[in-house]
């Protein structure tokens, strides 16, 4: 057997030498691992580990397409802090986050809770639910388009059966947001609705049943049982859903180009703009590295925060 | 006396909330029920002043000319191409490492399962740029590979494979060694059949992720026509004037199908995947 265990223990591998007994097994092990690992450790170096490192570094750059590259150190950045648009696309972003997630939370969990184990028939709805969260999200966009669409079901119901003109949903400044995170949240919720519903599938009937004969209400049983058993679910759907909500792209890009103005520009659009509609790479991947920064943020602060409210060991 | 009037009351309960229920999901409904109106509508009648289910007739044919109006089968044989090649890397890669996490003793095995799971934290929108810039030194914008590669290794198949082969029992594959099966062999031979179940789960997420993945190939693609995929090509029509709403309908019902049948068809599978990975995957 050949002695070349150091070409496929990785870095950082413990100094001391493992009992002299359980060493042929580790060798020959760490042969095989090399081979079964080949594949996924090379795919995460070459497009994951290795971009994430040069988008660092091409955001030090003022980065055309095409032409010279200059090193600028951190002037994209301070271009970014300087810059209307961006600060308005934080903003932007910021706002649908703090409609999105929240309603998001709400209906979800409602729905979770009234669709509860005592209900028949309740896998049609869990399928049903779930099913634009699985469909494309540019088909759902294409579709909520049409109904937002002056004339459209929204627009013409409301004319036809109360005689109210709609609001322009997609073109005004006011309505346009409203109307994202309204077709946002009926496309996404119904994940977050799987997860309650299964977390909710574990508390014990039991419980919930000597708490009603002790007098316990609906909203007793849900804040002293229900909830406790659920908290490490809504740690999971709430982290999730805060992270991918600063991701917004497809709704706002569809349904309305950002607009009006930049009323509905995200930030992810503006890393989309400057990085192919400007050609500017540095100032792009400049964007991308802060929505890097504010989901990491976010993500500690939750993880921080969780030993306040999540029980794991109820 | 008072258990009856009890059971009466709940029996009144249960009804009433089982049809608010079926309110709401109508409610929930609504949009799918309009595209299809819409999709089977003549073009005229798309937007009438009072809105109805039906038009003046039932155009199936709808479906067919939107295939003319854009070349659809391009783009669903492109999107059909890149889910499946990119789903076959995905389950191959991450059912090789995570038997090795789950499996192998290996020297920094611990430390290089944390740098996998780190990889998560990265978001896509942080990858795009130098991405596309590693595909330009490659060669590969607008091409497959650029569609399938750069998405086809995520440590996420990697640990929810793993988390699977944790629970197969030690001593199934002692056996299977003690009778002279290598690593390869008891990884093929007991380890993945026994994770079907996982791999039809992390398959369906793989699949619909491809499938939907929209960000990606509109920086990627240039030729749309050639290589474009589905959502690629629904998008193409934003913004342009006289949007044939109709046939656009007919197109996002059928990029919806796939999907929707394998949701239908594995929703036991998918509840337990969620449950079990508690990763998502979206």
């Amino acid at each position: 057997m050949a002695t070349d265990t150091t070409t496929v223990a990785p870095p950082g591998a413990p100094a001391g030498a493992p009992r002299a007994g359980r060493r042929p097994a580790l060798r020959r092990d760490g042969r095989y691992a090399s081979v079964f690992l080949a594949p996924s450790l090379g795919g995460l170096a070459l497009f994951t580990l290795f971009p994430t490192a040069m988008a660092l570094g091409i955001s030090l750059f003022d980065w055309p397409v095409f032409g010279e590259r200059s090193f600028l150190g951190f002037d994209n950045y301070s271009h970014l802090l300087h810059d209307p648009v961006f600060r308005r696309v934080v903003l932007n972003t910021v706002l649908f986050v703090v409609l999105y997630v929240p309603l998001n939370v709400v209906v979800s969990l409602g729905l979770a809770v009234w669709l509860g184990p005592q209900i028949r028939g309740r896998q049609v709805f869990r399928v049903l639910f779930f099913i634009p969260v699985m469909t494309p999200m540019v088909a759902n966009v294409m579709v909520w388009r049409l109904l937002f669409q002056p004339g459209g079901l929204i627009d013409g119901g409301l004319q036809a059966w109360f005689g109210i003109d709609a609001p322009n949903f997609l073109g005004s400044s006011s309505w346009a947001m409203p109307a994202i995170v309204a077709m946002s949240i009926w496309q996404g919720f119904g994940y977050n609705f799987l997860v309650f519903s299964a977390a909710i599938d574990q508390v014990p009937q039991s419980q919930l049943e000597s708490a009603q004969i002790d007098g316990a209400g609906p909203l007793q049983r849900f804040r002293y049982i229900t909830w406790p058993m659920i908290t490490p679910s809504m740690f999971f759907a709430t982290t999730m859903t805060l992270i991918t909500s600063f991701q917004v792209f497809a709704q706002p890009f569809i349904l309305t180009q950002g607009g009006p103005g930049v009323a509905t520009q995200t930030i992810v659009m503006y890393v989309y703009n400057q990085g192919w509609q400007f050609l500017q790479m540095g100032l792009a991947s400049a964007a991308g590295w802060v929505l890097f920064v504010i989901i990491m943020g976010i993500t500690a602060i939750q993880f921080f925060g969780q030993k306040r409210w999540v029980n794991y060991d109820v | 006396m008072t258990s009856e009037t009890n059971s009466a009351a709940r029996k009144v309960r249960s009804g009433v909330s089982h049809t608010l229920l079926v309110i709401v999901a109508i409610v929930f409904l609504g949009p799918l029920v309009y595209a299809v109106s819409t999709s089977l509508k003549p073009a005229d009648e798309v937007f009438t002043p009072t809105p109805h289910l039906f038009g003046s007739e039932i155009r199936w044919k709808n479906y067919a000319d939107a295939f003319t109006f854009a070349p659809f089968d391009r783009y669903f044989l492109n999107s059909l191409f890149v889910a499946v090649a990119g789903t076959l890397v995905v389950v191959a890669a991450s059912s090789l490492s995570a038997y090795a996490f789950a499996r192998l003793k290996f020297r920094g095995r611990e430390q290089l399962f944390v740098l996998f799971l780190g990889t998560l934290m990265v978001p896509q929108e942080v990858l795009i740029v130098p991405m596309y810039w590693l595909m330009q030194s490659l060669g590969w914008v607008d091409s497959y590979w650029a569609l399938i590669l750069p998405w086809a290794f995520t440590a996420f198949g990697t640990f929810l494979l793993r988390q699977f082969f944790l629970t197969v029992p030690a001593e199934l594959e002692e056996a299977a060694r003690v009778d002279g099966c290598g690593p390869f062999g008891s990884f093929f031979r007991i380890m993945l059949p026994l994770a079907r179940p996982a791999i039809a789960v992390l398959t369906v997420f793989t699949f619909i992720s491809f499938w939907g993945s929209f960000l990606w190939p509109l920086i990627i693609i240039n030729s749309v026509e050639d290589k474009g995929t589905v959502p690629l090509g629904l998008a193409q029509f934003v913004g342009q004037q006289g949007t044939q709403w109709n046939l656009m309908m007919a197109a996002s019902i059928m990029a919806m199908i796939p999907t929707v049948l394998l949701v239908v068809l594995l929703q036991k599978h998918l509840v337990r995947g969620l449950l079990v990975t508690g990763l998502g995957g979206r």
